[in-house]
């Protein structure tokens, strides 16, 4: 079973949204870091750059796999988790915590995430297709 | 999906199971890193059921398989194997291959999972004039690797089979934990260590007493990067349709004078004017991960070639890979720019293999 905090929000691209006023924490999933095995690499954006929603803002790499990381939201880079970037392996250690991965800065506040519920039941219809 | 009859095993186990070559495989249990560690310090243990198994028997099987075979195997005394591979008739690569010599006029070959049904259709259109018998053991025996340091010593209190002495490539009849079949001193993870036939019935029980004596079980992922440290070719990668031998550093294989084979006029002619392409190993210097079908660029931009296999080594901690260029055009030591997601991140070209092997030999 996968750990899904009530409190947060989801993509079905398997991102975590911490949303406080008009900025929002991003990271990858519980379910996503184990699907993807060991992290090895991270790259992320420049501060300053602008996304469009589903926008491809960074990459996590496993040994294996290359998996980009969309936009969960339309907004600006205000920060990026250097320790990460130096790190990787915090994405699988602490994924909701010490493995964020960027902080975005909005102006119109975005639409169509998903509970914690309907991502919890998202990752479950996955698993049993 | 084709399952093995190991598949209740690795879901039990928790793997994560992925699609490959048709296969319902476990592409990694406890995570890729630590199953690549668990291999090169103890001892790793592989599914791998979803290789094709072939029997070649009958007066002709030696001539029969020096004629699909690029290898000569006229040298290869019964309880012995070597390495080979089919080529087609321009040189390009039908798969690589192991011919376990089991008996007079008895040979076993073991192929890959993804290619079996292409080079089963391969073997059977060049029987004619050949008094052989093609027999397909893959689905009756099942075969599992058992690869790392502390293989022997796990394995050799399990079976009657004096694998302590066994040679290196040799194969013997066994029997383990009363299951009877082939025990072979083979594998591909640049480990010492073995790989056995069983029969499918009986596979379950003496994978878990090899788990249950300290065998660690190990995935695909891992499987790649053991594989790929010590420079041991992997089809779809290194070695393809239209990649010779000799542009894939196989030319040890190739041995031109044992007479006509598939392949080998064409394979003269590539090795009398040198092959076009080359494979070298590269150390990633800037930050970046080449992966397969990354282009290589020089340091003017000009084309070079492109990734073949790529992935941060959990031997080394480096990031590394092989890539197949143009021949002549890179010495150790020159530096090229890979194109990682079109950005050049920038590499050094180094000596391969990048891991030394640790045979028993």
């Amino acid at each position: 079973m996968s750990n899904v905090p009530h409190e947060l929000l989801y993509t079905k691209e398997h991102e975590w949204v911490r949303i406080d006023g008009n900025s929002a924490v991003v990271g990858i999933t519980e379910h996503a870091q184990r699907e993807l095995g060991d992290v090895v690499f991270v790259e992320l954006p420049d501060v300053g750059k602008s996304f469009e929603v589903g926008e491809p803002f960074g990459t996590v790499e496993s040994v294996k796999a290359v998996s980009e990381i969309y936009a969960p939201l339309s907004g600006e880079i205000t920060e990026i988790n250097n320790e990460v970037v130096d790190s990787p392996e915090l994405v699988n250690e602490d994924p909701y915590g010490e493995g964020w991965l960027a902080k975005f800065s909005f102006t119109t506040a975005p639409s169509g995430l998903l509970s914690a519920a309907e991502y919890e039941r998202y990752i479950n219809d996955e698993a049993n297709k | 999906m084709k399952q093995t009859p190991l598949n209740a095993r690795h879901r039990a186990l928790g793997a994560r199971m992925v699609e490959f070559g048709g296969w319902d495989m476990p592409v990694q249990y406890a995570g890729i890193i630590a199953e690549h560690k668990a291999t090169r310090e103890g001892a790793g243990l592989f599914d791998i059921s979803h290789m094709a198994r072939f029997w070649v028997t009958g007066p002709d099987s030696e001539r029969f398989i020096q004629l699909i075979d690029t290898f000569d195997i006229s040298k290869t005394a019964i309880g012995q194997s070597d390495y080979g591979i089919m080529c087609y008739e321009d040189g390009g690569i039908v798969d690589d291959i192991f011919t376990y010599h089991l008996g007079p006029d008895e040979w076993m070959v073991v192929a890959n999972a993804g290619n079996a049904e292409k080079d089963w259709a391969w073997l059977n259109q060049h029987t004619a004039g050949y008094d052989v018998v093609l027999t397909d053991r893959s689905q009756e025996l099942a075969m599992i690797a058992l690869q790392g340091p502390k293989a022997e010593s796990l394995l050799a209190p399990l079976t009657d089979a004096d694998v302590v002495n066994l040679a290196f490539h040799g194969i013997t009849k066994a029997t383990v934990e009363g299951a009877a079949g082939y025990i072979s001193r083979t594998g591909y993870t640049g480990e010492d260590g073995f790989e056995l036939f069983l029969p499918a019935g009986e596979i379950e029980r003496i994978w878990d007493r090899l788990l249950e004596v300290g065998a660690t079980p190990i995935g695909l992922g891992a499987r790649d990067s053991l594989r790929f440290e010590p420079g041991l070719a992997l089809y779809g990668h290194e070695i393809e349709r239209d990649i010779n031998p000799y542009e894939a550093k196989l030319g040890w294989v190739v041995k031109l004078d044992k007479g006509p084979f598939i392949g080998s006029e064409a394979l003269h002619d590539i090795k009398a004017n040198g092959p076009v392409r080359t494979l070298v190993g590269l150390e990633m210097t800037g930050r970046g991960i080449a992966r397969q079908g990354y282009p290589v660029v020089a340091l003017d931009g000009s084309e070079l070639g492109v990734v073949t296999t790529g992935m941060p080594s959990p031997s080394l901690g480096k990031n590394l890979a092989y890539a197949l260029v143009k021949a002549g055009s890179l010495k150790i030591g020159a530096e090229v720019d890979v194109l990682i997601r079109e950005k050049p991140v920038r590499a050094t070209v180094v000596k391969t293999p990048f891991y030394k092997a640790r045979y028993k030999k």
